[in-house]
């Protein structure tokens, strides 16, 4: 029963793709995991603009989108048929290759990017020796597609906010990369599957061997989704946006339909990397307790996924957006060293890994951990200048 | 196999003569993108797959993006109409189509390449780690440090100048 | 004509636009953006003759190219860092007026 539900999606696909002619089955086979992906996470894309409206409508106590199905849950379709009925404005100045291709390039990279994510024991669509670098470089083709949007509308608040998108999305770049260094340093691949295999077996009591049960990896997780927040755009990184101040960058002159692929874009990327967090750290499809495996491995990383999808919710409805240089500052002075010192750390896990000594296992944990957390201490400090030694104080509550 | 290098090469082409000839700058630069996104495709062809990710991951991601940026950051006018190219730009294409003619029949008369057809195995990702950090770990280190001095390099050359560097001391 | 042959002609093509568009550009971006293309018609030969050479090399040949990556990454770098420290003096970033030694 446990293999037959974990193999159903496998069978499934076979006795599609064994339905047309020979010669066609291998084309057939990548049509349909290309088509699987862009549907599930289309769909996702539609339930989590209604999560999202729902959560933040909850944490500022008023109802949200409440008309359109039971609990508003239609609203997505509402919205989608509203954007495609729209008009395509294309302004007159605007560059009318750039402006119309930016969107496109906007999707597409992304897309491809979800295919080398392992979404369950057997649902990989393209297995790739270096899957993790495809993925980072896909991921960076979509700062070509801002520029292009920015710079192709012809408008000075969308060129600003290309501007700040980019050099943002360059700059958290690093640490994310660092962050997922972690991982690739310790479990010695680049395949994205290889990494969900080295996080096989379980501790004594069940708990299973994730990254993110040791020192290096919590830190690596906490950098990841960071720098994540940034890459993908969301609050409190949303400075590109910024529709208080540069009223929606880069977007401020696409309307109707181009305007939902720039929405979905982000949104895909944001659930590509953090299905790579996942992947790296929380042991992608694996589940948590060794006597929970009998649940499918793609429950787990949807589960997971939707986790992840909740804290960016909470996150945004809570934190307040960061200045331009705080944005910065925190990137290359707080972000990267630290990255550099979760690296140390997982080498010093992995060099001190054939320790057999009785209480080796605390040792490890206080030498790895004590890596990240004084230079945290000590960039934490000096990011946040006197404002971390002085007592605390309410300027408005008083 | 075949036709994907057909299109990829033609791609290539077409796309650096466009980034070399267009008029307006950002054009150039984004022809340059379609080449480099190209030449990861010919490189992919090669079974090279992570050096064509590199690629995409380098070019396509930094360095185009820098380029762009120093594009906008340097412009005076948004097309410089008039003059495109030095005065003597016939001189400079005829070098350039000589250099090109000279390798093409080079190339093509050589009898020293391999004629075989047999391509070596492509290599995983592992192996090219290992070469990296045995064989390789002088070259590895001579470039560790090449980019941190081009990183503070870059760095100071592009930082404003402070308002006193006008050749007074600093008041002590 | 073999896949060899195929593969160094591209590049040969491409270094000689790269050329062309280094030696013609005013604007000194795109000398530089000229000299990328050169770099990267480097790259195509390399990796051709590393996968059809007929020679048991290894990787030697991808990691040649992976060091030109690295090193076009910090030329690019320094070489429009340049280019900006110019603009800042002289107000143009054309090859042509960039004559003298002193700024």
């Amino acid at each position: 029963m446990v293999e037959l539900l974990e193999q159903a999606p496998l069978k499934l696909g076979q006795w599609l793709v064994a339905r047309v002619p020979q010669a066609w089955q291998p084309v057939a086979g990548a049509c349909l995991g290309a088509a699987l992906i862009v549907a599930v996470f289309a769909g996702l894309f539609a339930l989590t603009t209604w999560l999202e409206r729902k959560g933040l409508a909850r944490m500022q106590n008023r109802p949200g989108p409440n008309r359109v199905g039971p609990a508003g849950l239609l609203q997505p379709a509402a919205d989608g048929l509203k954007m495609l009925f729209k008009e395509d404005i294309r302004p007159f100045a605007a560059d009318r290759w750039v402006h119309t291709l930016a969107p496109l390039l906007k999707v597409v990279p992304v897309v491809c990017a979800l295919a080398v994510i392992p979404f369950g024991r057997h649902l990989v669509a393209l297995d790739l020796d270096a899957g993790l670098v495809f993925f980072f470089a896909m991921g960076s083709v979509t700062e070509v597609a801002l520029f292009m949007a920015g710079w192709g509308s012809r408008n000075k608040y969308s060129l600003l906010g290309a501007m700040r998108a980019i050099a943002q999305l360059i700059s958290y770049e690093v640490p994310l990369a660092l962050a997922a260094l972690t991982a690739v340093l310790v479990s010695g691949s680049l395949s994205l599957s290889a990494i969900v295999d080295s996080q096989a077996g379980a501790y004594p009591g069940g708990l299973a061997r994730w990254h993110v049960f040791t020192p290096w990896g919590l830190a690596g997780l906490v950098l990841f989704f960071t720098a994540t927040t940034a890459k993908a755009n969301r609050a409190p990184f949303d400075l590109p946006e910024g529709e208080s101040e540069i009223i929606a960058g880069h977007l401020v002159e696409y309307s109707g339909f181009k305007y939902a692929l720039f929405f979905l874009g982000e949104y895909l990327l944001l659930f590509g990397y953090s299905a790579v967090g996942i992947t790296l750290f929380l042991g992608g499809w694996r589940a948590p307790l060794v006597w929970l495996e009998w649940v499918p491995s793609y429950v787990w990383f949807a589960l997971k996924l939707l986790v992840c999808i909740a804290w960016f919710i909470w996150l945004r409805g809570t934190v307040p957006r960061l200045r331009a240089d705080q944005l910065m500052h925190f990137a290359w002075k707080f972000l990267l060293p630290l990255g550099l010192a979760a690296n140390l750390a997982a080498m010093l896990w992995q060099a001190t890994a054939d320790w057999t000594f009785a209480g080796a296992t605390p040792v490890r944990w206080a030498l790895a951990g004590g890596l990240v957390l004084v230079p945290y201490q000590i960039l934490g400090r000096s990011l946040m200048g006197e404002a971390a030694t002085l007592p605390r104080r309410y300027r408005f509550a008083e | 196999m075949e036709t994907a290098f057909q299109l990829l090469a033609a791609g290539v082409l077409v796309a650096a003569v466009a980034a070399m000839s267009l008029r307006q700058l950002v054009h150039c630069a984004l022809c340059l993108v379609a080449v480099f996104a190209a030449a990861a495709g010919l490189f992919l062809t090669l079974g090279a797959e992570f050096l064509a990710f590199a690629q995409v991951l380098v070019y396509v991601g930094a360095i185009s993006i820098l380029i762009v940026f120093a594009m906008l950051l340097t412009r005076t006018r948004a097309v410089d109409p008039a003059d495109l190219s030095v005065r003597p730009r016939a001189l400079g294409i005829m070098v350039a189509g000589a250099v090109t003619g000279l390798v093409v029949a080079a190339v093509l008369a050589s009898g020293a390449l391999p004629d075989k057809t047999a391509a070596t195995p492509a290599v995983p990702v592992r192996e090219l780690g290992r070469e990296l950090m045995t064989q390789q770990v002088p070259a590895l280190l001579a470039v560790g440090l090449l980019l941190t001095a081009a990183l503070i390099g870059a760095v100071v050359l592009a930082l404003r100048e402070p308002p006193a560097a006008t050749g007074k001391e600093p008041r002590p | 004509m073999s896949p060899l042959e195929r593969y160094l002609i591209v590049a040969a093509l491409l270094f000689g636009v790269g050329l062309a568009g280094a030696l013609t550009r005013r604007n000194a971006i795109l000398a530089l953006a000229g000299i990328e293309l050169m770099l990267t018609a480097v790259n195509l030969n390399l990796i051709a003759f590393w996968r059809h050479g007929g020679h048991d090399a290894g990787a030697a040949g991808q990691v040649f190219v992976l060091f030109v990556i690295a090193v076009a990454a910090a030329e690019t770098a320094v070489g429009l860092a340049l280019i900006i420290a110019l603009f800042r003096h002289r107000r143009t970033v054309h090859l042509d007026e960039a004559d003298q030694l002193r700024g």
